[in-house]
């Protein structure tokens, strides 16, 4: 039994008859027993779907018949995304027993091409949270040290794949959601632009910042995912007719030459040393790779938490009034009809889905939405046009991912706001709607030596993502993953 | 102090959220070191800025393209009926609304 699969090792075993997809399935089934209980990464298992898929698979390698990219893959689906028929909770208990009637177009793109789904991953409520602490089915444990957070809100998905339970995993970012994560679990993780992948069948948390996005164990698979789901779908109006490129091929492309930028406002207070000084060799090991790398500024860099925090939890009081018990969800008795609404959304949210429902419902509400909602607004364009004015002198961007390595469970729950703060140098690539990619850089003693990974983040301009694919895949291949 | 209780109330009604008395404290207090964090937008002067409404621009933007305007059957009224908590025949029953 071969351990830690990737897609080239899988999808090659499975074509030339070494396992059958359903032996695959299975072998990552037991994975998932024996470490699912210590972990909680995955809610909810689809063992019949999976098996069907896979016999499918089975059955197209037995008939000699070519096979799809992803043939035979097994893989884990965050629990925001729409699966048909597979019970979907986004982490909340409002939705504690609802099963989608629809896919999502990225699962749906995922298992055409032949992925094998083996359930839905753990996350914080609604997407909301930087930890996996806000799950209303408890917080996922980081599988590099599990009295620490993996990172959120897509931790489970993250956790999946760090601890080889998937062989890669779809997560959704709205302020640093895959990024995070994976730079808390040591694997490559990646938004690609907005716009970029449909966001058809995403259960919506910010419908202006929330993306889809592949987690995998090595740059290579997280491109490949990204080229079945990325591209135009008419059920999403915000999915652009921008070609997908052949990721594959672009990042085998040579970097040297491409142009660097480093921010200085992301290098200053409040990053960890550890992290600033595997960060420092990350960008050395690029200049190595022959970039050219010089300092650029983003001078409204450290107005992005006040602006994300403001449109992210206006959008999510918005998006999130639907959930009333009338249709679908958790229903709690009442003696009226708004009298329902209100104990069922008491009871059914966890605390920080309300507390952004009422700071989202605040910055909205009259007298109000000039000093906060429309500012926001207005911040959020001279961020966006800082980055575009940063890619007209460079190619690429790069930061680190997160400012601390991934802290305890418990340690952050206390403070909302030094929670908030840990998405710093996410936040801005989401509200610019530009791609971002996280890779492991090294790994730092915790407080009592444990190693603990860092993530090196690189954006690119909009719709760039082979830029950034090419960056991240010669970073990985220089040895970035050790230093 | 930025936001009081009555804000809070006001806005949890707005919100049809049901908060306990203590959930209401805790997350004025919270609120407010929030909003106060916010602020600093205040620093910055855009009155000379366009508020970013759309994400894309409009050579980005794909709904330059609308489809025929054309009915399509979609046959999903037995699906979303399976999840409702209390429907009867093609309707989501719901508590009685009360006139004030």
């Amino acid at each position: 039994m071969a351990t830690n699969w990737t897609i080239r090792t899988a999808t090659e075993a499975i074509a030339a008859r070494k396992i059958s997809a359903r032996e695959l399935a299975g072998e990552y089934f037991r994975k998932i027993a024996a470490r699912n209980g210590e972990l909680n990464a995955f809610l909810t298992l689809s063992e019949e779907r999976a098996y069907a898929q896979a016999d499918r698979v089975d059955a197209m390698v037995a008939a000699g018949e070519m096979l799809p990219a992803l043939a035979g893959v097994p893989m884990a689906i965050k629990d925001t995304i729409s699966t048909k028929g597979v019970r979907t909770t986004c982490g909340s208990k409002i939705l504690e027993n609802y099963v989608p009637p629809y896919d999502a177009t990225a699962v749906s793109r995922l298992e055409a091409a032949g992925a094998v789904i083996l359930g839905k991953t753990n996350c914080d409520e609604f997407a909301m949270g930087s930890s996996n602490e806000n799950s209303a089915y408890g917080p996922v444990r980081n599988p590099e040290s599990t009295d620490r957070v993996p990172g959120g809100s897509s931790g489970g998905s993250a956790a999946a794949v760090a601890a080889d339970l998937a062989v890669v995993a779809l997560g959704t970012d709205t302020g640093g959601s895959i990024r995070q994560p994976g730079a808390f679990c040591g694997v490559p993780a990646m938004m690609g632009s907005y716009g970029r992948v449909s966001r058809y069948g995403l259960i919506a948390f910010a419908s202006s910042l929330d993306r889809i996005g592949p987690l995998g164990r090595n740059v290579a698979d997280v491109a490949a995912v990204l080229k079945t789901i990325a591209g135009r779908d008419a059920q999403d109006s915000t999915s652009t007719e921008t070609p997908v490129e052949d990721y594959a091929k672009e990042i085998a492309r040579p970097v040297k030459g491409m142009k660097i930028g480093v921010p200085k406002e992301c290098f200053g207070e409040g990053l960890d040393s550890g992290v600033r000084e595997k960060v420092n060799a990350g960008i050395e090991l690029l200049k190595k790779l022959g970039c050219e790398v010089r300092e650029i500024t983003l001078p409204h860099a450290d107005y992005a938490i006040a602006t994300y925090y403001i449109i992210a939890t206006a959008e999510a009081s918005s998006n999130l009034a639907r959930y009333d018990g009338v249709r679908y969800g958790l229903r709690a008795d009442g003696n009226s009809l708004i009298d329902m609404y209100r104990k069922t959304r008491g009871a059914g949210f966890g605390p920080e889905v309300k507390r952004r429902i009422v700071l989202g419902t605040y910055v909205l509400s009259a007298g109000y939405y000039d000093a906060y909602y429309l500012k926001g607004q207005k911040v959020r364009a001279l961020i966006a046009q800082d980055f575009q004015d940063a890619f007209l002198k460079v190619d690429a961007i790069v930061t680190p991912t997160s400012p601390v390595p991934a802290f305890k469970l418990g340690e952050r729950t206390n403070d909302p706001l030094a929670m908030y703060l840990a998405d710093i140098y996410t936040v801005t690539g989401s509200l610019a709607g530009i791609p971002g990619i996280s890779v492991p850089c090294g790994k730092i003693c915790g407080k009592i030596c444990g190693k603990l990974p860092v993530g090196l983040q690189i954006f690119g301009p909009a719709f760039g993502e082979a830029a950034v694919l090419r960056l991240a895949s010669a970073f990985e291949h220089a040895g970035g993953a050790t230093l | 102090m930025k936001i009081s209780r009555e804000d809070v109330v006001r806005v949890a009604e707005l919100a049809y959220l049901d908060l306990t008395e203590a959930e209401l404290e805790t997350y004025r207090a919270q609120l407010d070191e929030i909003l106060e964090y916010i602020g600093k937008l205040n620093e910055l002067d855009t009155s000379a800025v366009e508020p970013m409404a759309q994400v894309l621009t409009s050579d980005q933007a794909a709904d330059a393209t609308l489809r025929e305007d054309v009915v399509v059957r979609s046959e999903v009224v037995t699906d979303i009926l399976a999840q409702a908590p209390d429907t009867d025949g093609p309707y989501f029953l719901v508590p009685r609304v009360i006139e004030k």
